[in-house]
């Protein structure tokens, strides 16, 4: 479904990533773990329009992404719930999640999902007409989760959504995940909680300064030597 | 004539500018809420405003026509700037863009001093509706027509931005550029829409600048332009209900100077104003300060 095909970024003067290729299919949950700094953003950036590679395809279905504007990339069935959440602070749960369908014009159909996205997350419905600015962490990654789900992707990438919260919030945030994959998403996944993404994962890429490292399917990177050494803390 | 109806008068006169300088404000905000820019050369689009009603009307065009045609000419106008001049910048530094803006600014006079001169034209008098007289006051049909007018665009722009798809993603694009473009907001469409509007508000302010001071030359938009600035950093720049209020505020400190301390000083005291305010609130009054980022 998703095809990265030998990507080379440069951010400025330094390469941030050296010809890494990855392959989604449809269904699948694919993670993508490495430490700070390994270049899993700048990948998640990249597959969605907001950084041009140098060098290097990423093959949505058939369609070259490389040469498609991010707005168009999102009407293609790709949505990303980016790094921090990065709600819009000074709008409200509901305007977040009309944002989130900005690229639909089936106004009935956005409200029926809008509907579905507070049956999942009931705590928005509550605070629905609240700022987002207000709510808490776990709140937030409920609502950049719930937002991205408005624009109906295909494929879904989700950017560190375990950061900050508490290993309860993140064990639901988990399950909702595997929810979302259950009803027909496709799903890349970048975490450094690397033990909680590969345990969800159907396969896993490991990426070391800009190069991919590992590959192979979630049991059998949760039982590497090299993966447990180096993110599983021993 | 009392005091206190004098004192009403003065406020009314303070109202009516200042409901002029808190639209062209609108145009500064919203485009520095965008595209982190502030447009120096947005004054001199009241200008122009000024200038295609005033030719459309000696050329025999209706009022209402003149009125189209000007605010037609300052959107794309408004566009243009941004695509041709802006665009490009988009990554620049913002003292690269400042710059810019200035010199679209002068720009925009030198050629219209070298295309009509730089001899001011008498503008006519187009709104001679008869005055309000409440008791002892008189209000000049042009205030009050200025004042409605104003406080209706400022009640759609607040509806257009609050309520509508394109208002809620300028607001998103104002706030993370990158998270709107994942939700697939086109930016350059949105940007481009953002000074379309700006510029067509400061062409209805051109025209009613105009209504009360009847004169059109390249450079009468500076003045206003410069104050309209004031008013929107005063009320916080970046904020819509800031920039009204910041335009109303000055407006009626310039009126009550005016009348009552100097009018000599008014500038000096217009200015002290604003020095004041950003002393001891950096962002307005209205602004929000800079929140840290996680």
């Amino acid at each position: 479904m998703l095809k990265i095909d030998n990507l080379y970024v440069n951010y400025g003067m330094i390469e941030a990533l050296h010809g890494i290729s990855i392959e989604i299919k449809e269904k699948e949950i694919v993670a993508l773990i490495g430490s700070n700094g390994a270049g899993k953003t700048t990948t998640l950036h990249t597959i969605s329009g907001l950084i041009r590679p140098t060098k290097g395809h990423i093959y949505l279905n058939d369609q070259d992404l490389t040469k498609i504007k991010a707005d168009k990339i999102v009407k293609l069935g790709l949505a990303q719930v980016p790094e921090r959440r990065r709600v819009f602070a000074e709008q409200t749960v509901e305007e977040n999640l009309i944002l989130g369908a900005y690229t639909r014009s089936d106004r009935n159909a956005v409200k029926e999902d809008m509907e579905k996205v507070f049956t999942s997350f009931p705590r928005l419905k509550e605070r629905r007409n609240q700022l987002s600015g207000t709510l808490s962490g776990g709140e937030q990654q409920m609502l950049a989760i719930g937002r991205s789900l408005m624009a109906k992707p295909k494929i879904l990438l989700l950017d560190e959504p375990s950061m900050g919260l508490s290993p309860l919030l993140v064990k639901e945030i988990f399950r909702i995940i595997k929810e979302i994959n259950q009803s027909g998403t496709t799903i890349l996944l970048v975490e450094q909680n690397a033990k909680l993404a590969l345990a969800i994962a159907d396969r896993a890429y490991v990426l070391e300064t800009g190069k991919i490292a590992l590959s192979g399917t979630g049991q059998e990177l949760l039982a590497s030597e090299a993966v447990k050494k180096a993110y599983l803390g021993g | 004539m009392n005091t206190f109806s004098q004192f009403l008068m003065q406020l009314f006169n303070g109202i009516n500018s200042g409901s002029i300088y808190a639209l062209i404000a609108l145009g500064y905000t919203m485009v520095y809420g965008i595209a982190k820019l502030i447009n120096f050369a947005h004054g001199d689009i009241i200008m122009v405003g000024a200038y295609v009603c005033l030719l459309s009307i000696n050329g025999g065009l209706p009022l209402p026509l003149a009125i189209i045609a000007s605010i037609i000419s300052c959107t794309v106008l408004g566009i243009m700037i941004e695509k041709i001049a802006y665009k490009p910048l988009r990554n620049a530094s913002r003292i690269t863009l400042l710059i810019t803006a200035i010199g679209i600014s002068y720009l925009l006079q030198s050629s219209f001093q070298l295309i009509f001169s730089s001899n001011s034209r008498p503008f006519p008098d187009i709104i001679n509706l008869p005055p309000l007289i409440i008791g002892d006051i008189t209000i000049a049909g042009k205030y009050y027509v200025t004042i409605i007018i104003s406080v209706i665009l400022m009640t759609v722009l607040q509806l257009f931005v609050k309520k509508t798809k394109t208002g809620k993603a300028m607001r998103a694009v104002s706030e993370d550029q990158g998270a709107a473009m994942l939700m697939g907001i086109n930016i350059d469409k949105t940007i481009a829409i953002t000074f379309g509007i700006g510029s067509a508000l400061a062409a209805i302010a051109g025209i009613l600048y105009c209504a009360s001071y009847p004169i059109v030359s390249p450079y009468i938009g500076a003045m206003p332009g410069i104050r309209a600035f004031i008013a929107a950093v005063l009320g916080g720049i970046g904020s819509i209900p800031g920039a009204v209020l910041g335009g109303f505020v000055l407006g009626i400190i310039e009126a009550l100077t005016k009348a009552y301390i100097s009018s000599q000083l008014s500038d000096a005291i217009v200015f002290s104003v604003l020095i004041l305010i950003l002393v001891f609130k950096p962002s307005g009054i209205l602004g929000q300060n800079a929140k840290e980022k996680v």
